[in-house]
């Protein structure tokens, strides 16, 4: 993998490794503590059926090399979206400005990384023809309409990417990794008389095209997905108006796992608590959940959406500890604030594209199982909600209030789930209801792929997880 | 490079580009192209933290083979990058289905006139100067009150960028364009309680950003308001958004008026042309060619004309939004909304904030509103909230970790008042709107 990235990153635009070590050698003469080079080409396709017809296809490019020079808290950025000599040898020039003339580091001769690969490094694009894709968006299309005739709009999309990276630091970093990400989705649109409703459902990770077709439960995956979007449409065209006010509500496992990510996972990335800007800043060893609950970011899961071989920095990833049975035990990092800290990176430092600076940032965040059945679960409480799906959420990580759409929930009425309630936000602060999870269900997942966390402007792929949980006060923002 | 000769250059690729489409078997090509170089400057507690130089462009293409479509897009500007980009788009049309509605958008529609709106007023870009913004607001914020404990930053960003756009109907047209901002975000904290909230200043012309100083001490007293808040009991309440945050109601109209929403039918305004959503009082004006407005162009993103139109009339559902494709599914014209709005005044029933919460009497002044609660299908609208709460209009103590919900057609019909105090930081310029009663929970 290592040289077929090299040959495409560097070699094939007059460049290799002796010009990377020029290059940072270029950003030393100021004095900078730290630099690094990420040289990044990615192709992405997207193919949307609607109308029972392929409407659209696109295809889009990306290259380019991005140049950062760190001194101290202080950082410099420049980046081209040509890769030759000269544009890089012009963005070391501007990014080395952060620091005063006059270096007094060396760069230490590049090594390239010891990792091992996450996901297989297949090109999607290629490894299924044209022809196929079209085929499996209109089987999916059949499939909807077979079993919901009456149904009216039907959307599914199909899409891939290839990305082939390359970072080379002053520390003597090198690292190379190859990203496949392909991801399903299909949304549906039912309407019964004055009434309409929608459902949808996705799947992806780093995979082919192929896994959408992989057997699950006895039927290619794609069924299951679309039976779920057609159930969700089906659900909310009979949901009531949701319960306003503060009650125990009861999530499901997996896509809910958005409620760790929101409530604690921003808060326990590294920029924000060296900078003290985090409700969780300065807790390390204190209880900030209740007993029992133990939440990890993983990015060495194999072919998660949220996985990574190597981070953008380099940096191997990790399984870290962030909460172990409610105590807190570190931070997600990046070099810069690692170093800063005085801990080691954790393989969170991430980033948009070469166009953007990499930060902490989460891989696949998830809770570890419990012991309660989750149904078990349920029967405790007299009145509540149970929200097995939601939509996405935010986070102000200071204050530590957080926000989470539920897109399918039903009441809970003694013990038993009763009626569908239309979506509803529900709104919390996470260290307090992290420390009002009374029961952990047995039943821990990941979701399905389709996670994307937005911060400062960047998106990354993401993955979420947990089992059923309870948390004993939520405040539910419905309409009754 | 004289911004002309550039913009001409840009020009001369989109035509380029718009040949090889055609020579590779394309009936109809369409292609936009932009350029953008800037600086991006942040400083906190009194000190340099980022230094970014900003250069992107990127080309897309859509071409047409008979009524078949394939579209791709690049970054990297090489000769080979923007063969294979056209290659590629031809390659997906022969994918993709017939559709009767797809192509170029109405030639009758596309614009021939193109007036300069003042959209580009460049400075040099000097990194020096904008790190000294930013420490000016950081300073002021810091120094405003013994609460505000801690920064999150300030940053000063300045853009010059171009668009070109062009299809094979005949139009190349292209316009320069200057953004500058300049924002600060501080911490607060007292008895334990630590919260956060910011200001920011934005114009196409640096020297009307509002002084650094300004925007610091905004920051710092937005973030002091907010210390010590409470939650709500859950129950009714009257609701007025803060004019910062009132512009997302409008927004979630855009959506529901956009042509993709109706002929998908997954709009809670569907089948309403010409009928009453806002109350009577209630205009809203679109001015595509407001001078140096930060949503002004003469043309939409398919090369189609954009024309003042008055989109709410005595609050009635005077025009949809369409795009071309939209337009065709629907079997009417494009009115030139691909890619979005262009302005939007929303009318006033002209009081000031004080007077407004005045009217509400007892309330909820919000002045954030989180996450994506709103389903455009039903209408259905539930949102995290913080802000104030209003007694005989005067602001009582902070509010946080409430919600609000209600269905959006309510929420419209119900509009009490719209503040003459405008919000002018982006595509929707409205002041404070006044809400009726709205389910708040909380405690």
């Amino acid at each position: 993998m290592f040289n077929n990235v090299k040959t495409h990153l560097l070699t094939d635009s007059g460049l290799d490794l002796s010009s990377l070590e020029k290059a940072l050698g270029e950003i030393y003469h100021h004095d900078n503590d730290y630099a690094d080079l990420y040289f990044q080409s990615s192709q992405h396709e997207s193919w949307v059926l609607e109308d029972g017809i392929i409407k659209d296809g696109s295809y889009n490019i990306e290259r380019g090399v991005g140049v950062r020079a760190i001194s101290g808290e202080k950082t410099g950025f420049a980046y081209s979206d040509d890769i030759n000599e000269n544009a890089l040898l012009d963005a070391c020039r501007a990014a080395r400005t952060i620091a005063p003339t006059g270096g007094k580091h060396q760069v230490k001769s590049l090594e390239s990384a010891k990792y091992s690969s996450r996901y297989k490094d297949d090109n999607p694009l290629l490894a299924m023809q044209d022809a196929d894709k079209i085929s499996l968006l209109k089987a999916v299309d059949a499939y909807i309409r077979e079993k919901e005739p009456g149904i009216n709009q039907v959307v599914v999309s199909l899409s891939g990417v290839y990305e082939e990276i390359l970072v080379a630091a002053t520390d003597g970093t090198l690292a190379t990794d190859i990203r496949p990400l392909v991801r399903l989705n299909c949304s549906v649109l039912m309407e019964k008389g004055d009434r309409r409703e929608r459902g949808s459902a996705g799947a992806g990770g780093r995979h082919s095209y192929d896994f959408f077709k992989s057997d699950k439960d006895g039927r290619p995956y794609f069924e299951m997905l679309a039976d779920e979007a057609l159930h969700m449409a089906r659900v909310n065209m009979e949901a009531v108006a949701s319960p306003a006010g503060t009650m125990p509500v009861v999530l499901g496992n997996g896509w809910p796992g958005v409620l760790l990510h929101e409530a604690v996972g921003h808060g326990l990335e590294g920029d924000f608590n060296r900078k003290g800007a985090s409700t969780f800043s300065g807790r390390i060893g204190e209880r900030v959940a209740a007993k029992g609950v133990t939440v990890v970011d993983d990015g060495t899961m194999a072919d998660r959406r949220g996985s990574l071989s190597v981070d953008d920095e380099g940096t191997p990833t990790q399984h870290n500890v962030l909460i172990e049975d409610g105590i807190l035990k570190g931070y997600m990092q990046d070099k810069m604030n690692a170093r800063l800290m005085g801990v080691a990176p954790t393989g969170n430092g991430r980033r948009e594209s070469f166009a953007h600076l990499p930060m902490p940032r989460m891989t696949n965040t998830y809770m570890l199982g419990g012991q309660y059945d989750p149904q078990e679960i349920i029967a405790t409480i007299d009145k509540g909600i149970y929200a097995p799906n939601f939509a996405g959420g935010q986070v102000d990580i200071t204050s530590g209030k957080f926000v989470f759409s539920s897109a399918e929930a039903y009441l809970i009425e003694n013990g038993k789930i009763t009626a569908p309630v239309k979506g509803a936000t529900l709104i919390g602060n996470g260290p307090e209801v992290m420390q009002k999870i009374s029961m952990i269900g047995n039943d821990v997942a990941l979701d399905r792929g389709v996670g994307v966390c937005g911060k400062d402007g960047q998106s990354v792929p993401v993955g979420v997880g947990q089992p059923t949980l309870k948390v004993d006060e939520l405040t539910v923002g419905g309409t009754a | 490079m004289q911004i002309e000769k550039q913009i001409a250059e840009i020009q001369g690729v989109v035509d380029d580009v718009l040949n090889m489409a055609l020579s590779k078997g394309a009936t109809q090509a369409e292609a936009s192209m932009s350029k953008v170089q800037g600086i991006s400057v942040s400083s906190r507690m009194g000190d340099v933290e980022n230094v970014e130089f900003n250069n992107d462009g990127g080309l897309g293409i859509s071409v047409y083979v008979g009524k078949h479509k394939g579209s791709a897009s690049t970054a990297d500007l090489s000769k080979e990058a923007l063969a294979l980009t056209v290659e590629k788009a031809v390659d997906i049309a022969r994918y993709t289905s017939e559709d009767p509605c797809t192509g170029l958008a109405d030639e009758d529609l596309i614009a021939t006139e193109f007036p300069d709106l003042e959209l580009y007023h460049p400075i040099e870009l000097d990194p020096q100067k904008g790190i000294e913004l930013a420490i000016e607001a950081e300073k002021a914020a810091l120094e405003y009150d013994e609460r505000i404990t801690n920064s999150d930053g300030a940053s000063y960003n300045a853009n010059l960028g171009m668009r070109v756009y062009g299809n094979t109907h005949g139009i190349n047209a292209g316009y320069p364009s200057s953004r500058y901002s300049l924002s600060c975000m501080m911490i607060g904290a007292q008895d334990g309680d630590m919260q956060r909230d910011y200001a920011y200043t934005v114009s196409r012309q640096a020297h009307l950003l509002k002084s650094a100083a300004e925007v610091g001490r905004e920051a710092a007293e937005a973030t002091v308001a907010r210390l010590g808040a409470r939650k709500l009991p859950t129950g009714k309440v009257p609701v007025m958004l803060h004019r910062d945050v009132a512009s997302s109601l409008f927004g979630h109209y855009v959506s529901a008026i956009s042509g993709g929403s109706l002929y998908r039918r997954s709009s809670f305004l569907l089948d309403k042309l010409g009928e009453q959503v806002f109350p009577e009082w209630l205009n809203i004006e679109e001015k595509p060619f407001l001078k140096g407005g930060l949503a002004s162009s003469s043309f939409d993103s398919e090369g189609v004309a954009t024309k003042d139109m008055t989109i709410v009339e005595n609050g009635l559902l005077s025009h949809y939004l369409y795009t071309t494709y939209s337009a065709r599914k629907l079997d009417v014209k494009s009115n030139g909304h691909a890619g979005g709005i262009h302005n939007w005044i929303i009318g006033t029933t002209g009081q000031s904030d004080a007077e407004m919460l005045k009217e509400m009497g007892t309330g909820l002044l919000v002045t954030e509103l989180m996450g994506q609660g709103v389903n455009t299908v039903t209408g259905d609208y539930s949102r995290g909230a913080a802000g104030f709460w209003v007694e005989n209009g005067i602001i009582q103590y902070p509010v946080a970790e409430v919600t609000i919900a209600g269905n959006l057609k309510d929420m419209f019909m119900n509009i009490a008042a719209i503040g003459a105090e405008r919000e002018l930081r982006g595509g929707v310029q409205t002041g404070s709107v006044l809400i009726g009663e709205m389910r708040v929970a909380g405690s």
